[in-house]
């Protein structure tokens, strides 16, 4: 285990070698209960609070299909641009493991609900690539294991595992891609983006969270080279459970340069599960695969077959909505900005609360400057995303209101988000609270003016001599004596009018 | 039809769990050799135009509507196993896996 890694360099490797993925995607989905019971899904429940005889796997059970959960998959497989099947099975994959009580796993086999289809992603600097569906098929979800007695709770050197079964059979549609090819030294970053634009999509359909961090959404990576001039492709190796979006990007990277100096030294790669680990960013020997796996499929005897009729399926195409890539293309173009800008705000989870705070009257410039600057600074700063700020769309786009009509200006428009964030009321509340308002009266305004040039005769004479720059020092003193709820605009015209100056 | 060898009595015997004496993979290996045999002559009858049956009903498309029903309770839920703890299943080391 301890064993280092020999790697060669990633650009050392891609000279030598065109890598070739595989991506398999599990969503769990949203629904209320199991795939093939009435148990419910909520997260947090007691263990073993959610579990029945079907989905325990106890004898003279039987399963029944969740009809939400097919019309998800038919859904998924839709926005994928996949057919759908007019007649499928479930089957019975059999292996023996604790974490499923029934000693298979209800899944698809040969009959996926969903199939051939493609999803086309955009890359940081704006190009699209598309990959390649292979299928989405319906299966269900694993219990959870607690391992005992090994160091921080891994499984080697466990003295027993513990089995909690609320997680069995909750709802999972497992979306296959087929080989990534032509990626050449993108293939990581095209890993990355296909993984997150599968994961908008998954959310606006609203039939997941697809929150990784919990587990909604799980990648398994498959990769191998093959040489240049290569026309077959290499042994891969699968490198599971990969669950955030850089880790996708970065195990697909690590594999390249492990791959690159297994074959460049003149070894072969052994078809293996390899598992990834955060801390180091590398991936590690699993199990070894001896022989073809052989789950005995065979079709679920205990289910009838699926036949989504075309009424349904075009029902269902109908109310799918505008699909994220589409959305943000036409946004982009709304808010006149770049595909890079446009990229970042995605990352950073902006673009529902932009586009909320524009509905709520705010014009897109502002909506975009304050979540994606005051507010994306603070959700990062406190670990939290976006849309779990204490402040909401209609209340940022009052805050540009006030701007607008003048009663707030820039840093006074902060300080009433600061005080929104740190629960003081509204935005007007913090206003009145607060005492923030910009001075408007002219007589007050023209007062401080006065001073300033009074106090800082020198500064006043290099602005009379035509130094028009030099009046940001004098704005600076006007502000700085109304504790900045000037109009810092009105303050230097005020300051160049007294001194006989015009703006060149 | 080829027989069913001892090796694949043994193969299956291992991804099923099943601890069988040598003698016992032969007498397997006789008797399903009779069962597949037997259930063989169905394609001698069964052409491409009949579809195989894997339910014996001519249903499609039960299915239930997304709604929570009560589950059994903790106690009950493990109430067989021979083990828990922690309110869980309590299983054996797991080998030569992960």
């Amino acid at each position: 285990m301890t064993t280092t890694t020999d790697l060669v360099s990633y650009e050392d490797a891609l000279a030598s070698y065109d890598p070739v993925m595989g991506l398999e995607v599990h969503v769990e989905l949203g629904t209320k209960t199991k795939m093939f019971c009435g148990c419910s899904t909520e997260l947090g429940a007691e263990p073993n609070s959610q579990s029945c005889p079907t989905c325990l796997g106890l004898p003279g059970s039987l399963p029944v299909v969740n009809a939400t959960g097919v019309e998800s998959a038919i859904k998924i497989g839709l926005a994928l641009n996949c057919e759908i099947a007019e007649w499928c099975r479930f089957a019975r994959k059999n292996y023996f493991y604790p974490d499923m009580p029934k000693n298979f796993q209800t899944s698809q086999y040969d009959e996926p609900i969903a199939f051939n289809g493609y999803l086309d992603v955009q890359l940081e600097d704006g190009t699209t690539f598309r990959v390649e569906i292979e299928r989405a098929h319906m299966e269900e979800d694993t219990g959870k294991s607690t391992h005992v007695g090994g160091a921080t709770g891994r499984i080697h050197g466990a003295q027993h595992s513990l089995l909690d079964y609320n997680r069995a059979g909750i709802p999972l549609i497992e979306i296959v891609t087929k080989p990534i090819v032509g990626a050449g030294e993108r293939a990581p970053e095209v890993a990355r983006a296909y993984v997150a634009e599968l994961r908008e999509l998954i959310k606006a359909l609203g039939v997941s969270e697809a929150r990784m961090e919990m587990g909604q959404m799980r990648c398994d990576v498959n990769l191998s080279l093959m040489p240049k001039d290569a026309d077959k492709f290499g042994t891969r190796s699968e490198t599971k459970n990969v669950n955030s979006l850089r880790s996708v990007e970065r195990a697909a990277r690590f594999e390249i340069q492990r791959h690159a100096a297994v074959l460049s030294g003149g070894g072969t790669i052994v078809q293996e599960t390899r598992h990834f680990h955060e801390d180091t960013g590398s991936t590690t020997s699993g199990r070894v695969k001896e022989e073809a796996e052989d789950y005995r499929y065979f079709p679920e005897p205990d289910l009838v077959p699926v036949a989504p009729s075309r009424d349904w399926v075009e029902e269902l195409r109908a109310t799918l909505p505008e699909l994220p890539l589409a959305r943000r293309n036409r946004l982009r173009e709304e808010w006149g900005v770049s595909a890079v800008d446009m990229q970042a705000i995605l990352n950073a989870g902006a673009i529902d609360p932009i586009v909320a705070t524009i509905e709520a009257g705010a014009d897109a410039t502002s909506a975009r400057k304050w979540w994606m600057g005051e507010l994306a600074r603070t959700a990062n700063e406190t670990g939290t995303h976006l849309e779990a700020l204490p402040i909401t769309p209609e209340q940022v786009a009052r805050v540009t209101a006030l701007v607008a009509e003048g009663s707030l200006n820039d840093k006074l428009a902060r300080q009433v988000i600061e005080g929104v964030l740190k629960g003081e009321g509204t935005p007007d509340e913090v206003v009145e609270k607060r005492g923030l308002k910009v001075v408007s009266d002219e007589g007050a305004l023209t007062a401080a003016v006065d001073e300033a040039i009074a106090g800082n005769p020198a500064i006043a004479d290099k602005i009379r001599g035509g130094k028009v720059a030099a009046a940001g020092a004098l704005v600076g003193a006007v502000m700085k004596a109304t504790r900045g709820q000037a109009d810092a605009a009105r303050v230097k015209e005020l300051i160049l009018e007294k001194l006989g100056v015009s703006e060149g | 039809m080829p027989g069913i060898t001892r090796e694949e009595v043994a193969h299956l015997a291992r991804l099923a769990r099943l601890e069988l004496k040598p003698e016992e993979l032969d007498h397997f290996a006789g008797q399903l050799d009779d069962i597949i045999g037997a259930v063989a002559r169905v394609s001698e009858v069964a052409d491409q135009d009949v579809p195989p049956t894997s339910h014996p009903l001519p249903l499609t498309n039960v299915m239930r509507a997304d709604e929570v029903r009560s589950s059994l309770t903790p106690e009950q839920a493990l109430s067989g196993a021979p083990a828990q703890e922690q309110q869980r299943f309590k299983v054996p080391q797991i080998l030569g896996e992960d």
